[in-house]
């Protein structure tokens, strides 16, 4: 029994810390912490060529056009505008209700139309949709304060999807042109 | 004195080390969990816009990237520094991402396919001429559900 005992040393667990810092830095330099983050956005199916869809009939006083030319200047609504008033305006353009006859009948019908130039930055068209979807998020916001009295993000499922259907995002990207300039 | 001097000797024990794996092994596995394998190396520069209403981007393994910048500098001599698409491993050209969103799909599940997305990964600097060649593209391989990849910040 004695001998038995004997016959099975420790085995010396002194080393173990170095291995285990090895594999330690090993992964400390190959990792990336970094998460992904984005703005999704959904692409509209390609139209089908022998099946030419008819329009849509659409009131022009429902949509709210931006455009981007190639020196990155907008054009909102013929006008000129600079980013920062574009929060705001897509804001008053949205939650119109019809009280200005020219702007949108309800935020169910507005429109946002967006168009950019083959030359324009990457940076800007960016950061107008991100204005755009801050426009809606803020809407969606104020509704979901108003309703349940809590945040869009805080709501449940189908707290959220009343909310959407309310302020549906309907943002809508012409078909690419070349207005000027090169790519 | 000789009180004081016999405590400074005696004073002093060796702290125990036993527990030094352990700590290291929950750092070690915190890590092993969290870490991200880079699958591909750029050969272009990437440094994505900033943007405030940004989403985090849910199902890894359903994500295929398209990176879109100008070569780095090692390639500009063989490339030069106009905007390219880099797919997985190489610079491609925009009529291969039809062939690149099949191969991603022929990987996956039947199932996960209509939950793929794609996600650019573009330059701010880039124009948006190739990034709407890229965006046609997807369009005709039926990959709509697509990611503007940003970094969070304010202007």
């Amino acid at each position: 029994m004695a001998s038995s005992r004997r016959g099975l040393p420790e085995i010396n667990a002194g080393s173990m810390a170095d291995i285990a810092f090895l594999l330690l830095i090993f992964f400390l330099v190959t990792t990336t912490m970094d998460v992904d983050t984005g703005i999704a956005r959904k692409l509209p199916p390609m139209p089908e060529e022998e099946l030419q869809e008819e329009d849509p009939q659409i009131h022009a006083k429902n949509i709210y056009v931006v455009l981007i030319n190639t020196n990155n200047q907008l054009l909102v609504e013929g006008e000129l505008m600079d980013i920062s008033q574009l929060r705001n305006g897509a804001k008053e353009f949205i939650d119109n209700n019809g009280r200005d006859a020219n702007s949108s009948e309800n935020p169910e019908k507005a429109i946002i139309s967006l168009q950019n130039d083959r030359g324009t930055e990457y940076m800007t068209y960016i950061r107008v949709q991100n204005e755009l979807a801050a426009a809606y998020n803020e809407l969606r916001n104020k509704a979901a304060l108003n309703k349940f009295g809590e945040r869009y993000d805080n709501l449940n499922k189908t707290q959220k999807k009343k909310i959407r259907k309310m302020y549906p995002q309907k943002i809508s990207e012409a078909e690419p042109k070349n207005i000027g300039g090169d790519s | 004195m000789n009180k004081f001097r016999k405590g400074d000797k005696k004073g002093m024990p060796a702290i125990s080390t036993a527990s030094l794996p352990d700590i290291v092994f929950m750092l070690l596995f915190f890590f092993m969990v969290t870490t991200v394998m880079r699958e591909t190396t750029l050969f272009v520069d990437v440094l994505t816009p900033k943007a405030t209403e940004i989403k985090k981007m849910e199902k890894k393994s359903l994500v295929s990237y398209i990176y879109i910048g100008s070569p780095v500098k090692r390639m500009q001599a063989s490339y030069g520094s106009a905007a390219r698409i880099q797919l997985n491993d190489a610079f491609a050209e925009v009529s291969e991402i039809q062939e690149f969103i099949a191969t991603e799909r022929e990987a996956r599940d039947e199932k996960e396919i209509p939950y793929m997305t794609t996600s650019i990964k573009a330059d701010e600097t880039v124009r948006m001429g190739i990034i709407t060649d890229v965006k046609q593209e997807l369009r005709k391989a039926n990959a709509l559900k697509i990611n503007y990849s940003t970094r969070k910040g304010d202007y």
